[in-house]
């Protein structure tokens, strides 16, 4: 086994930010917002980690799809101990249409260039809410997946994967090599340490793009319109209990 | 009440949740809130917007819910300062070979500007302790440095820094502490006041006087905590710093080695200034943070507050009042990261510049956080709101580290000096 794990990193809208439709209403503002490292891709970098310092692996490649400012979020997870990163170019119009199907075919082609022996995503992204990239990936590589992650244990060439699902936990054994996708208490990300972002200055980002891996991004899907939710409008008081039957008769609730 | 209760910041949660979980619970967070005409990472180096970054988040997740607690409780946060050292924050700009994390005067400004919109008092005391720091990887020899730095680069130890008395503040070169040499050793008498982090600290500079009168008679000693002859006074009551204890440094025949002098004998008072020039940087950096976290929650505030049937951002007198605030702040954040730049390269002008740069920054900061205080109207004048506290945090700045008006003393005799 290479001992090699691959991580992907998503930029998406910062969370504390406030989104805005574009005025076309072709989808959300990005030009001048703050930007940074997905939640659940920090849950999983730190995962990879933390293996690493386990000595249970023994390299963490960082990977992001993206134009040229991707390559601040995989500064980010090589600051918080990934080895090296990998920054898959796509700009203009196909970055707009990139979604998890061409994302997922960019990683199942980089985790058997790489040779990985596993690849940890985190669960879904906080800007498009897909949870489909981690699963997409498995099937394309016909790897066993453990997602919504959170307690991943290493035994030998198997992993031990504690799920959440709606039910409470699930306990699955896998074989890798396989793909992981991290959920919220997986653990906790630690900061990058001063030392640590001076140091991931000089670790290397391998630049590619999607063709010399033979994947094409061509979108399969068309976005029609971005709206905003609708308005929470106020709520109606009523007096009696027949009231409140007659009105959600009314509105077609029951 | 009901309708600001979301622009508080809730104290409470900080400590339940760790970092990620962030997302799902502070989505209406106001206090990360984005402005971009005053977002201070502008004209920064991608490295030091990460710098920037570590410092924010760690003021966000471990200082800010605390921020209220530590100040009522005049609680000494020292696990929070240690986790800060893990991440580097204990020596900024000490050299790497003694466990500092060798940065330049802009990092560690724009990190302390960044930590004090967590904790202002929390983050002036780290400033004193870094300065301390610093003032012994610069001064002293390979033992002292060896000896001392390490562990207060990882914050196993806190510093003091022991300049001022009850007879002597602005007029620091006629201090009176005498340091009589006996043999190996030096025998020290006498008071200091006002010390940050007196008597919870475990090393004190301290500038006494081996020689003469005046500036030329000082000499900067180490003294340790426990060493015997050292005593402390009680601690004082303050208006803000409260997570920072305040206490006199007493010296009653209390018994220093030689080998604890940074320096030659007589070079003390020029330490002392060395050392000020930088942490006169560092508290204006501290000030710029407060009046950044006040604007937005003034900002916030406006947007939501409903008076005479609209919200108070379409009154034009407090629009334009915002416009000033933030064209102050930007004016003051230049003048400090100028001075940061200045010192750093050792340019003439490095010592006015600082000077400078906290008598404009504490100053204009200061009203600032007045002004925003003013805006939040009565909730501005409540401990619940976190704006009163920035107020009364960032007051003393323009007092402490010389004040503002030794700042105007230094700034006019150059120029008169010239004529």
């Amino acid at each position: 086994m290479s001992g090699r794990v691959l991580v992907g990193v998503k930029r998406v809208i910062d969370y504390a930010v406030k989104i805005r439709v574009k005025p076309d209403k072709s989808g959300v503002v990005t030009d001048g917002v703050k930007h940074s490292m997905n939640p659940f891709c920090e849950i999983a970098v730190e995962e990879a980690v933390k293996l690493k310092e386990k000595k249970l692996i023994k390299e963490v490649v960082a990977v992001s799809c993206g134009p040229q400012q991707a390559q601040e979020t995989i500064r980010t997870a090589l600051a918080m101990g990934a080895d090296r990163g990998i920054h898959v170019e796509v700009t203009g119009k196909d970055y707009e249409s990139l979604g998890p199907l061409q994302v997922s075919k960019i990683f199942a082609a980089l985790a058997k260039k790489e040779e990985a022996q596993l690849v940890i995503l985190g669960k879904q992204a906080i800007d498009d809410d897909c949870n489909q990239t981690g699963q997409m990936t498995a099937a394309l590589l016909d790897w066993p997946q453990g997602t919504f992650a959170s307690e991943v244990t290493l035994e030998g060439d198997k992993i031990k994967v504690v799920r959440e699902i709606d039910g409470g936990l699930e306990t699955i054994q896998i074989k890798t090599p396989a793909v992981v996708t991290a959920d919220l208490r997986l653990n906790t990300p630690r900061y990058a340490t001063l030392p640590n972002i001076m140091k991931a200055k000089k670790k290397k980002i391998a630049n590619v793009k999607p063709a010399d891996l033979g994947v094409d991004v061509a979108p399969r899907l068309e976005v029609l319109k971005v709206e905003e939710p609708p308005q929470r409008e106020a709520g109606v008081k009523v007096e009696t209990v027949e009231d409140l039957v007659g009105k959600l008769k009314e509105t077609g609730r029951i | 009440m009901a309708a600001l209760v979301p622009l508080a910041r809730i104290p409470r949660w900080g400590s339940l949740i760790c970092r990620s979980h962030r997302v799902v619970l502070n989505r209406s967070s106001l206090t990360r809130g984005i402005a971009s005409s005053i977002d201070p990472s502008h004209g920064l180096t991608d490295e030091q917007k990460e710098f920037q970054k570590v410092a924010f988040d760690f003021a966000a997740n471990e200082m800010a819910p605390h921020m209220a607690e530590w100040d009522q409780k005049e609680i000494f946060p020292v696990e929070t300062m240690r986790k800060a050292a893990q991440l580097g924050f204990g020596g900024i700009y000490v050299q790497p070979d003694v466990g500092g994390s060798g940065l330049s005067r802009l990092d560690t400004s724009v990190i302390f500007e960044a930590l004090s919109t967590g904790c202002v008092s929390t983050t002036a005391y780290i400033s004193i302790h870094n300065m301390c720091a610093w003032m012994i990887d610069t001064f002293g020899n390979s033992k002292q440095r060896e000896k001392y730095c390490p562990d207060l680069c990882t914050m196993e130890k806190f510093a003091s820094y022991c300049l001022t008395e009850p007879g002597s503040g602005s007029d620091a070169a006629s201090l009176l502490t005498t340091a009589r040499r006996n043999g190996d050793h030096y025998i020290l008498n006498g008071s200091k006041a006002f010390i940050s982090g007196g008597g919870d600290t475990d090393v004190y500079v301290v500038m006494c006087r081996t020689g003469g009168k005046g500036p030329k008679g000082i000499s900067c000693l180490v003294v340790e905590k426990g060493t015997p002859g050292l005593s402390f006074g009680k601690k004082e009551c303050k208006v803000g710093w409260n997570s920072q204890p305040t206490r006199a440094v007493i010296f009653e025949d209390c018994t220093v080695p030689v080998s604890n002098r940074l320096g030659e004998e007589g070079q003390g008072f020029n330490i002392a200034m060395k050392g000020l020039n930088g942490g006169r940087i560092n508290i204006a950096s501290c000030s710029l943070g407060a009046a950044h976290a006040s604007l937005l929650l003034a900002r916030d505030h406006l947007t939501v507050r409903k008076q005479f049937g609209e919200t108070l951002s379409n009154n034009q007198y407090l629009q334009f009042r915002l416009a000033e605030m933030a064209t102050r702040l930007i004016a003051s954040r230049l003048m400090v990261r100028e001075a940061a730049k200045a010192l750093q390269e050792g340019r003439s002008d490095a010592v006015y510049l600082c000077s400078m740069a906290k008598l404009f920054a504490t100053d204009e900061c200061f009203s600032i956080c007045n002004q925003a205080l003013q805006m939040h109207g009565g909730y501005g004048y409540l401990k619940d709101y976190p704006v009163q506290q920035f107020v009364r945090d960032i007051r003393v700045h323009q007092i402490l580290e010389g004040t503002n008006e030794v700042m105007r003393m230094i700034i006019s005799r150059n120029l008169l000096s010239e004529s």
